[in-house]
């Protein structure tokens, strides 16, 4: 187990707080930045597993399991999530024929 | 150790690029799946092997298939999706960037939490991730069990087409 131990602490846990930023960036400008409603929903998840690697990572590295029990509540929520919104994308092909989220304007939000 | 979390934080980050970048939404999925894998890899060498592989089980194994399957279903596998104007993709680069550099700014002095120096080599294996769920988060684990019951029929819902509905779009004939 010592060996687990030092080969965790060879990468310094500001890298893996920088990787997660860099990968949560990405998704939220790519949100933004496509108009097809499966990418963004893409992005979304980029975004969920950006904060799961940031919560291992601090997991890992204080010792506490709590972090990664809450990982896995993220990953049944995400599921849960991509479960309603491909229904609701296949709803909206259905009804407007078109996956463009600048259809989704009705409410004038 | 070090070099494989440098080759895996540069795959993670091409990949989530190219996710963006991609205009065929099916080359999205499969660097998506790439990516994936590289915070898969991420999870095994910070010793979180439940997750690694739960992570590749739901991840790669579940959602990506679940996107793949509604892409092939609505036949968006060509590139004819409209583009935003140059404006607003120019102002979501800057403003992801910003955001970057705010997070970054945010921890150039250290990230400000003193490392406890309480390692423990078993703290990702099953049987520690296991006795933390069913003891103290009994509770939440049960009631994601109703979430998902809720999102199923949800999505039956959303899913099934209504009564006096007129056929419109090519899917309402495989549907």
């Amino acid at each position: 187990m010592n060996d687990i131990v030092t080969a965790i602490r060879t990468v310094p846990l500001e890298h893996y707080v920088m990787l997660s930023f860099v990968l949560f960036s990405i998704g939220m400008a790519g949100a933004m930045f496509r108009r097809n409603t499966i990418i963004v929903l893409m992005c979304l998840e980029l975004m969920f597993n950006s904060v799961n690697l940031l919560l291992t990572a601090f997991s890992a590295h204080h010792g506490d399991p709590g972090g990664q029990v809450f990982v896995f509540f993220i990953m049944l929520v995400a599921a849960a999530e991509v479960t309603v919104g491909l229904a609701i994308v296949v709803m909206m092909k259905r009804n407007v024929d078109s996956v463009d989220i600048n259809q989704l304007n009705r409410m004038r939000g | 150790m070090q070099i494989l979390f440098y080759l895996f934080a540069a795959v993670s980050i091409l990949s989530a690029l190219f996710v963006v970048a991609a205009k065929n939404p099916v080359n999205s999925v499969i660097a998506l799946i790439v990516c994936f894998l590289s915070i898969a890899g991420h999870y095994i060498l910070l010793n979180a092997q439940f997750l690694a592989v739960v992570h590749i089980i739901v991840y790669t194994g579940a959602i990506m298939v679940l996107f793949l399957f509604v892409i092939m279903l609505l036949n968006l596998n060509k590139s004819t999706e409209p583009q935003k104007s140059m404006a607003t993709r120019i102002a979501a680069v800057i403003a992801g960037g910003l955001f970057l550099l705010t997070l970054l700014g945010a921890i150039k002095d250290g990230i400000g939490i003193a490392n406890p120096d309480v390692y423990d080599g078993s703290v990702g294996l099953v049987k520690s991730v296991g006795t933390s769920l069913f003891t103290e988060y009994l509770l939440p684990f049960e009631v994601s069990s109703v979430l998902f019951l809720s999102a199923m029929i949800g999505a039956v819902m959303l899913g099934k087409k209504d009564k006096g509905q007129p056929d419109g779009g090519e899917i309402s004939g495989a549907a």
